[in-house]
């Protein structure tokens, strides 16, 4: 079914005819992460891989394969790092519930703090440091003429 | 004075308050000093441990003959991914030769997205380390073998699975420490034919 055969590399050009092939073909395009630009989808860029893997997905989605298939294909070669919305799986924990993971405790320790939080108040002075100020305030009142 | 000193829980908790923002700091540092070593074009394939793709491909040289990775069945060896165009490729290209001439392993090239004059050409001026080229004109083989970007290198084994890629150059370090040993380790693995 996946085999490409030699003598079928036809050139896809964007058919304006098929407008509803190529909406299908830029929707699933933008689920793909270009491997070349790293932090374009394949819809975005115009790098030559680019490029050819949108023909690619003009050419099996023509010849009737589901987007499903396609994803797979995909997948198969370059891995879930060509998917901007990677499976949930044992590798990807961390980038799902990580950010949330984060959020909570950074809410946690606000709220915690803002709780904690109690009006300030200047201890009481002990008698040396009162006797300290009264030195000081008296010496002050002295300089004046 | 021990009178005027905090309870003890509160000293505990304001040594915290430098401790942990510190010690967060330092994790942080690391891991983003981690991070600068990662080569984020490095992206785990999923091909190692799979059989490599089945192509057809006529032959960069001759074009009427016809080159098959089921040809080297029985066999350990490099498939390497190259292009006139690409600047990498003259980069890695004495390593390659290097390599070839010590025997150890038959590399065969993918010619990749090329015009056939200018991969010979390309060949004849800089040698040529290949067993022989694939001229994968349009690319296609590319795309089941998951290239990205050019030049990559495949060891297959000789059951014909993809036992270690290479994205980017490979450096008298990568045939080193990586590619050599592997190769003597899949030696000595017995063929099955099945």
């Amino acid at each position: 079914m996946a085999s490409a055969l030699p003598g079928t590399a036809a050139t896809a050009l964007p058919a304006a005819a098929d407008v509803a092939l190529e909406k299908r073909v830029t929707a699933l395009a933008e689920e793909l992460r270009c491997l070349v630009c790293q932090n374009q989808t394949i819809a975005d860029s115009h790098a030559g891989l680019a490029v050819d893997l949108k023909n690619q997905i003009r050419e099996k989605l023509a010849a009737g394969m589901s987007e499903g298939e396609i994803i797979e294909f995909m997948v198969a070669r370059y891995g879930d790092f060509v998917l901007y919305r990677p499976p949930v799986k044992a590798t990807t924990v961390l980038l799902w519930f990580g950010p949330p993971l984060l959020l909570l405790l950074g809410l946690g320790l606000f709220v915690r703090t803002v709780l904690q939080r109690r009006p300030q108040t200047a201890a009481p002075l002990n008698a040396t440091e009162q006797a300290r100020v009264q030195t000081l305030l008296g010496a002050g009142d002295k300089e004046r003429p | 004075m021990p009178a005027d000193e905090p309870p003890r829980t509160a000293s505990r908790w304001s040594r915290m308050r430098y401790v942990l923002p510190l010690g967060s700091f330092l994790v942080l540092a690391v891991l983003l000093g981690i991070g600068l070593g990662l080569d984020p074009r490095e992206v785990p394939s999923p091909l190692v441990g799979k059989t490599a793709p089945h192509f057809e491909l006529p032959q960069l040289h001759r074009a009427d003959e016809q080159f098959s990775e089921k040809d080297m069945r029985g066999k350990v060896w490099i498939l390497n991914v190259w292009a006139s165009w690409c600047v990498a490729c003259r980069e890695e290209h004495p390593v390659l030769v290097a390599l070839s001439k010590s025997g150890v392993i038959p590399i065969v090239g993918l010619n990749y997205k090329d015009q056939r004059e200018d991969g010979t050409a390309w060949l004849a001026r800089l040698g040529d380390p290949y067993l022989l080229s694939a001229y994968d004109e349009q690319g296609k083989v590319g795309i089941d073998y998951g290239v990205y970007g050019v030049p990559e290198t495949y060891v297959i084994d000789k059951q014909g699975v993809i036992r270690y890629k290479r994205i980017g150059i490979v450096t008298p370090g990568i045939v080193k420490e990586k590619i050599l040993p592997l190769v003597g380790e899949l030696n000595r693995e017995n063929y099955r034919a099945n």
